[in-house]
């Protein structure tokens, strides 16, 4: 069934997968940077524990993202949008554009890079107040943003 | 710089914005001030070995051009751009935001002066939206006649499309208009009759702890209590010795005196918070007062009204006593986030008052559907291991007779009868119009929420309940929630696209400012 749901999703920017792996590669450094410590110490027989730490490390930092990337996906319509994320845990969300509040674009330094932006809409809702969608294209994440406004508008009037 | 600015993020066009007023950064950077006491704090401490009583001042100095430097930064990053169609707000040193509020979403504007802020002739200009997360938007500081333009302009923009929808306005209230609701004396005696409450101890515990100091004796020492026992006559072996029968009837005394401290403590706190409790029916919704020594009055405009929660407990249904509450998104008191319409009325009353908020009754039960009972059924599975766990651990280190530790099994039948008593109050259901949950088997409550006011819908699975083909439905109600479990996902699904059929085709703005 959700296979059935994922085909006519729109993925989302490739470039995701390289900005989620830099992060996560920064994210998890200390943990590698400890392993390293403990080994140097001479605690335990060589190799016990910057072994699994990297095995983790590689794991986590390159095989997760793209595996994430690919459980994520989205729908534009014409009055709605529509989120699906996750696969131990899936969501499926939609928020109908005329229950939009406001609407963030945000992009952090690893994002700019590569020319990736998250849009991020507020309902009044206290499940789901906010969504997030990550890994847009900047210029497709500012189209939906100006989308979105238009809808609200014509709803409005 | 500000060239540059625009030029590398391209999050807007490259007009130029509005700047916060300068003299805001000194007014952010006093009121900003305790907060760098720690960080002060650990400086100092982490040179006092150096013995050189000149580096405090200058560490301090240190803290202080940091502050300043990092809200200079932010205040360089920081534009606001009055558009055609909508306020944006662009921010952050490191990690840009740009946030677009159209004119039509901006429920209010407001603007507040603190004192510093006030003796500069600055003003903290607030937009709010109703969006759920609180903080919206914020300039802070503005001139006060730039505040003062914003507000204008906002509320011409917003004139513009109040032709259709007219700004909402508190309701003027009539006064003695025929109450809709009231209770009377010995209602609310009655209700604090079935509020049991022992928070009294609580409070006694805590006012013990905070002014002990002041008592002459250790609050805590039982010895002490005791011994204060001992010298009126009384000792613990005298008590020991009194024989079963008489220790009985000291135990028996010692709970219905906490019975009757209970109950009237409910009796009292009711009364106080209750009396005289009358909601009227204004022009534009709901008006309440109530109250013995703090008078309140609130007022709940109807189409601010999101959903409605009917509840009641397992005593006082027996006598057919529940409460109604509406979800909205503002906060009724500090203890109650819901605007309680009614707190002790039969269901007559009840659906009286929910009709004049356009909220109806569920049609009978036939139209519920149960939860899925496997669901209620791996949960009690998850059990089993660690009690086979246990029985295991008893039997290697403790020797226990293999016989005997199966009785653990019997532990089962707890969280079993719970499992058993969630999965049968549970039910879920909707109609044309209305969304239906109703859940608890101590408190049990209806939650009624109409499909329009629907914020957003989201289907989720867990790692089990997809193997199970089964999925919860979570609606975004403003101010509430409502989620609906262990249903099959093509149910949810079914469900998920009639409600957002309703939902689409009505704007948000409008239902919720106009009638």
């Amino acid at each position: 069934m959700t296979q059935n749901l994922a085909t006519e999703l729109t993925p989302l920017d490739p470039a995701f997968v390289t900005t989620t792996r830099i992060a996560t590669a920064i994210g998890l450094l200390p943990f590698v940077v400890g392993a390293g410590v403990l080994e140097v110490a001479h605690v335990a027989p060589p190799g016990s524990f910057i072994v699994p730490m990297l095995l983790l490390y590689v794991f986590v930092a390159f095989t997760v993202p793209a595996r994430k990337y690919r459980h994520w996906g989205y729908d534009m319509g014409t009055d709605r949008l529509r989120i699906v994320r996750g696969y131990m845990f899936y969501r499926d969300t939609i928020v109908p554009f005329g229950r939009i509040q406001h609407i963030d674009v945000d992009q952090g330094p690893i994002d700019r890079r590569y020319g990736l932006a998250t849009l991020t809409v507020h309902t009044a809702g206290n499940h789901n107040s906010k969504v997030a969608l990550p890994g847009l294209a900047n210029a497709d994440a500012l189209a939906m943003r100006e989308a979105i406004r238009a809808a609200i508008r014509q709803d409005s009037l | 710089m500000n060239e540059t600015v625009d030029a590398v993020d391209g999050l807007t066009p490259a007009v130029d914005g509005e700047r916060l007023h300068i003299s805001g950064l000194l007014v952010g950077f006093v009121s900003g001030l305790p907060q760098l006491v720690f960080p002060m704090v650990a400086a100092i401490f982490g040179v006092r070995k150096a013995d050189n009583p000149v580096l405090i001042p200058i560490v301090i100095a240190v803290v202080l051009i940091f502050s300043l430097f990092f809200r200079w930064l932010a205040w360089l990053r920081f534009q606001y751009f009055v558009g055609e169609h909508d306020i944006r707000v662009e921010k952050g040193i490191l990690n840009r935001t740009a946030r677009s509020i159209p004119y039509e979403r901006i429920q209010d504007v407001s603007i507040e002066q603190k004192p510093l802020a006030r003796m500069m002739g600055l003003g903290e200009v607030k937009f709010e939206t109703g969006g759920g997360d609180g903080d919206d938007a914020k300039l802070s500081f503005v001139t006060l006649e730039e505040a003062n333009r914003l507000r204008a302009l906002i509320r011409s923009r917003k004139a513009g499309i109040a032709v259709a929808a007219p700004v909402d306005v508190p309701a003027p209230v009539e006064d003695d208009a025929h109450p809709i609701f009231a209770m009377d004396g010995k209602r609310v005696f009655v209700f604090g009759l079935y509020s049991f409450s022992l928070v009294i101890f609580a409070v006694l515990g805590g006012l013990a702890q905070q002014f002990d100091f002041l008592l002459p004796f250790d609050f805590w020492d039982f010895k002490h209590w005791i011994g204060l026992a001992e010298e009126r006559g009384v000792s613990v072996n005298q008590i020991n010795g009194v024989g079963v029968f008489a220790q009985i009837i000291l135990a028996f005394g010692a709970i219905s005196s906490l019975i009757f401290i209970g109950v009237a403590t409910g009796v009292v706190r009711t009364i106080l918070r209750e009396h005289g409790f009358r909601l009227d029916q204004t022009a534009k919704g709901f008006r309440r007062r109530r109250g013995l020594f703090t008078l309140t009055d609130v007022i709940m405009p109807t189409h601010r009204v999101q959903a409605a929660i009917v509840q009641t407990g397992p005593f006082r249904k027996r006598h057919g006593w529940h409460s109604l509450k509406f979800v909205s998104l503002a906060q009724d008191s500090k203890q109650e986030a819901n605007y309680v319409a009614a707190p002790f009325a039969t269901l007559d009353e009840v659906w009286r008052i929910a009709i004049a908020a356009a909220i109806a009754a569920p049609d009978g039960d036939e139209r519920m559907q149960r939860g899925a009972a496997k669901h209620w059924l791996t949960q009690l599975l998850f059990i089993v291991p660690v009690l086979l766990t246990a029985m295991a651990a008893l039997v290697i280190f403790a020797n226990a007779p293999i016989d005997r530790t199966t009785l653990l099994l019997l532990l089962l039948v707890l969280p079993g009868a719970f499992f058993w008593l969630d999965w049968r109050q549970y039910r879920f259901g909707l109609d044309d119009h209305q969304l239906y949950l109703k859940r608890g088997w101590w408190r049990q409550q209806i939650t009624i929420a109409p499909q329009v006011k629907v914020q957003s819908v989201e289907i989720a699975q867990g790692p089990l309940s997809r193997r199970q083909g089964l999925a919860s439905v979570r609606f975004g109600i403003a101010g509430g929630t409502m989620e609906m479990i262990a249903l099959p996902l093509a149910t949810a699904v079914a469900i998920r696209d009639a409600v957002m059929e309703k939902v689409v085709a009505v704007d948000y703005s409008a239902i919720n400012q106009s009638h």
